[in-house]
């Protein structure tokens, strides 16, 4: 039950990026396209999943028994942008097909701040390595399924007039902020 | 006269939030308050100023192959004694803004400035670009959160304004009023960007 509401609360409720703002950049830079929106979903997905799994077995088995939690930025920054060039280079090697599908969008993941945003939410929180590993890959298809909404507007969004000043960055943020208020209707619900 | 261009670019021309559209993340999260808003562009500020003038030191020093990580552990560092500075001494900022201070690392105005900046230019100049560059996201994110705190609070830095009991537009200190207000800021920065070109 608690594994169910985890996942519910971390794709609609709580969603990264409409709720909690995290992956903003992503979020406005490819959404303009459905396709590309996808792909970058789901590199997000692979890499946010592999990335709290594996800081969260540091901060369990080296930064807290070492007493150097000070350290938990330092080196998660670091382990999630080497973890992104060593997937990049696995699945260059392992799966071409794949490669192909993700590759473009594996090195923009270092920056995006909702792979370290879900690592440092996770060590804050009492969840387990199962339960973290769930609240990822939700978080995860929570910011999938934000990005593809977004990109679907937004393409239909070239077809109309639209005023000069408006064009570009500002509508984009309104629409999303209009996307947001839709989801501000499933808070209250866990 | 040099250096004056450097520091006030980041206030109007390169703006970060409203022109560049750099570090919008905290940008949206914390500035339902101006003073929330006021303290994230501070914090980043310190690091930016930090970060670069460390970067223009060892520039001659960083292989060029690795400097990415180099910077990354830069700017890391700087944000850490950061978090804990502020832990110490701001506990109350410090909890308003909560993960979005660790998150300083990924802000990409920082990386941004010294991989365009600091990593060519002399100690001197890469300081005042800090700083520019800093206080003109700070300024962008005050402007915003003021903006919110009135139309949402009806509030400003905290002081209240309206009459006790008074109703408040309440949207826009949620989630979707951060998307909105800043949609409408730039809407109204590119109208008299060309107003005045």
């Amino acid at each position: 039950m608690s594994i169910f509401l985890i996942i519910v609360g971390a794709i609609f409720v709580n969603n990264v990026v409409l709720m909690q703002f995290l992956g903003i950049c992503p979020f406005l830079g490819v959404s303009t396209k459905v396709k590309t929106a996808t792909g970058m979903s789901a590199a997000v997905l692979f890499v946010m999943t592999l990335a709290t799994l594996i800081t969260f077995l540091i901060q369990k088995l080296l930064l807290i028994p070492l007493n150097i939690e000070f350290m938990q930025t330092v080196s998660f920054i670091l382990v999630i942008a080497s973890l992104v060039q060593m997937v990049e280079l696995i699945l260059k090697k392992v799966s071409p097909p794949l490669y192909q599908a993700l590759g473009v969008f594996l090195p923009l993941i270092t920056t995006n701040c909702a792979i370290l945003g879900v690592a440092v939410l996770v060590s804050r929180s009492t969840f387990n390595l199962v339960e973290a590993v769930v609240f990822s890959m939700a978080t995860a298809i929570g910011f999938g399924l934000a990005l593809v909404l977004f990109a679907g507007i937004r393409e239909r969004l070239d077809l109309y007039e639209i005023p000069e000043a408006m064009k570009g960055a500002p509508i984009a943020l309104i629409t999303a902020g209009l996307l947001s208020l839709a989801f501000q209707g499933f808070s209250g619900m866990v | 006269m040099k250096l004056w261009r450097e520091f006030s670019k980041g206030f109007f021309k390169e703006n970060a939030v409203f022109v560049l559209l750099l570090g919008m993340c905290p940008t949206l999260a914390v500035t339902g308050s101006a003073i929330n808003g006021l303290g994230m562009g501070l914090a980043t500020t310190a690091v930016l100023v930090g970060s670069n003038l460390v970067i223009s030191l060892l520039k001659r020093w960083i292989p060029d192959k690795v400097r990415i990580p180099v910077f990354i552990v830069v700017i890391a560092s700087f944000v850490t004694i950061i978090d804990l500075s502020m832990a110490a001494y701001l506990p109350d900022l410090h909890k308003a803004l909560g993960i979005f201070i660790p998150l300083i690392v990924v802000n990409c105005i920082i990386l941004g400035r010294a991989e365009a900046f600091a990593s060519k230019r002399g100690v001197v100049e890469s300081l005042i670009d800090g700083l520019g560059m800093g206080l003109g996201f700070a300024f962008a994110l005050t402007l915003l959160g003021s903006v919110r705190e009135i139309l949402g609070a009806g509030s400003i830095f905290g002081w209240s304004f309206l009459p006790e009991g008074s109703t408040t537009i309440l949207l826009f200190i949620l989630s979707p009023g951060a998307f909105i207000t800043l949609g409408f800021l730039i809407a109204l920065i590119n109208v008299m960007r060309r107003r005045f070109a």
